[in-house]
């Protein structure tokens, strides 16, 4: 299969970005100044990041299309404001997780921001689930940009007058070269900032117009270490088929007016879980030293039994050291509680720690 | 007069009398990307050619650090782990990984000088 390019792809080789393969794409991981400059750039000023490859899904519809949402989403779609965001999953029937996603009430009906990875799987699943009732598009004309940090909402209202009055979680269209472009205040670096969608033709020149106003692109590596301290799941490693929602400890998320009804993919295992607790669950997990526990780091009691594994692990940038989430048994999931890091046949000491790493500084919306 | 050569895993290493100096090459450290964490043997031990000897971690991935000569440990580098991005500011001189008394001096005629190792290294980047 060819390898895809975003239509930043000229202006990513322009800013001397070493690229990776990831999810099909070619994209950048980081460019000449490197993953600890473009972290600390992004929380300290502001960075732009190519997120095309994501997946943005337009589903048409009005009430109809409410309602066939909520038997899938558990979301409290009907009362979710006109140009509002909401987090939330894809499950299957055990409410293992099919994907991770961003859902905007739109005028015209819901946008969806999907993994790159996941993005074709869950048009299958959904275009299934809503029996073709709902004209659904998988936008490829259209690019998606991140721009992230405290002088993102300066920067971007000096090119698209308007968006600084945006709040968190919220969007709506702006105009820019006479295109309509949706931007929304949300993002996955633990800043405030916004993600915009337009045309591909447009993309390039929005982009040099950010950079020249004082942001920096950012690559896939500095975004992973933003997120990370952010305390934020990365699809495929910190969530999966054999995690639930509620093991990964994003039960803030589903809606508790639909859990009292439980009528949707997934509810009668979430309830359950609700209720009765779980096994296993997700943790922040904050290393001693300096070693850094990687994705499939063993995770031992005082007792030295097995009770889990990192799901993330890397260097903090901004916390000035390792960082890590996996998942452990129920019982050691208690802030402070001691466990050990299995790294290279030593065990080094950690503790559970409560998430983020890096506290956030969103726009606090009124909703 | 001190001579440094250079391995296929990226080390430098050089020799006075029968002592060597071993650390990571700038090609090595421009693959790697912003080092954050660094581990060398213990001061004391013996390590054997092309065996594991340090490890180097970048924010994306952990990568061992090979000896290219075999030899007992009797310095090693704490500065750099202390301050890990000394390695990426200065890797062919003051941020040295480790100091080895060697056994075999022939074991340096199987490493390449630096034209060779530079030739080497322009060949297998991407």
């Amino acid at each position: 299969m060819e390898i895809k390019k975003t239509s930043l792809y000229q202006l990513h080789q322009d800013c001397n970005a070493k690229f990776v393969e990831f999810a099909g794409y070619q994209m950048p991981i980081q460019y000449s100044e490197g993953i600890l400059e473009e972290h600390k750039f992004t929380r300290n000023h502001s960075g732009i990041f190519d997120v095309s490859h994501m997946g943005q899904l337009f589903i048409y519809g009005g009430e109809d299309l409410i309602k066939d949402l909520e038997k899938i989403f558990p979301l409290d779609l009907k009362n979710l404001k006109l140009n509002h965001s909401k987090y939330s999953f894809l499950m299957d029937k055990d409410a293992g997780i099919h994907d991770d996603l961003i859902i905007t009430k739109t005028n015209e009906g819901f946008l969806i921001i999907l993994n790159a990875a996941c993005k074709d799987n869950d048009f299958k699943i959904l275009k299934e689930l809503l029996k073709d009732k709902h004209k659904m598009v998988l936008d490829e004309n259209r690019s998606l940009i991140a721009i992230q940090g405290p002088k993102s909402s300066e920067i971007l209202n000096a090119v698209i007058n308007g968006v600084k009055a945006l709040n968190f979680m919220s969007g709506n269209w702006f105009t820019f070269e006479n295109q309509k472009v949706y931007i929304t205040r949300s993002g996955y670096t633990g800043e405030d900032g916004f993600e915009i969608s337009i045309e591909n033709d447009f993309v390039d020149k929005l982009t040099r117009e950010l950079i020249n106003k004082g942001s920096k692109l950012i690559g896939l590596g500095a975004r992973d270490t933003l997120r990370l301290e952010a305390g934020l799941c990365l699809y495929g490693h910190d969530l999966d088929k054999d995690k639930t929602p509620v093991e990964a400890n994003l039960k803030w998320a589903i809606s508790k007016e639909r859990i009292s009804k439980g009528d949707f993919i997934g509810s009668d295992i979430i309830i359950k879980q609700l209720n009765d607790g779980v096994s296993k669950i997700r943790v922040g997990i904050k290393p001693e030293g300096k070693i850094i526990a990687r994705e499939k780091t063993k995770i031992f009691n005082q007792s030295d039994v097995h009770i889990g594994e990192i799901t993330s692990g890397t260097f903090g940038p901004s916390v000035n050291g390792p960082v890590a989430m996996g998942y452990v048994e129920n019982e050691f999931s208690k802030k402070n509680t001691k466990v050990f890091l299995e790294v290279r046949g030593k065990k080094h000491p950690a503790n559970i720690c409560s998430l983020p790493f890096y506290k956030k500084s969103y726009v606090k919306g009124v909703n | 007069m001190s001579e440094v050569k250079y391995s296929k895993e990226h080390e430098w290493i050089k020799l006075d009398g029968d002592l060597a100096t071993i650390g990571i090459t700038k090609h090595a450290t421009e693959m790697l990307g912003d080092i954050v964490f660094a581990e060398l043997p213990e001061k004391g031990s013996n390590v054997e050619k092309d065996g594991t000897a340090g490890v180097v971690e970048s924010t994306k991935a952990a990568s061992d650090v090979y000896t290219p000569v075999s030899g007992e440990v009797v310095d090693t580098n704490q500065a750099i782990v202390d301050d890990p991005s000394k390695i990426n500011q200065d890797p062919e001189n003051s941020a040295w990984f480790f100091k080895l008394k060697i056994k075999d001096p022939s074991e340096m005629d199987t490493l390449m000088n630096k034209d060779d190792y530079d030739k080497f290294a322009k060949e297998t980047s991407v």
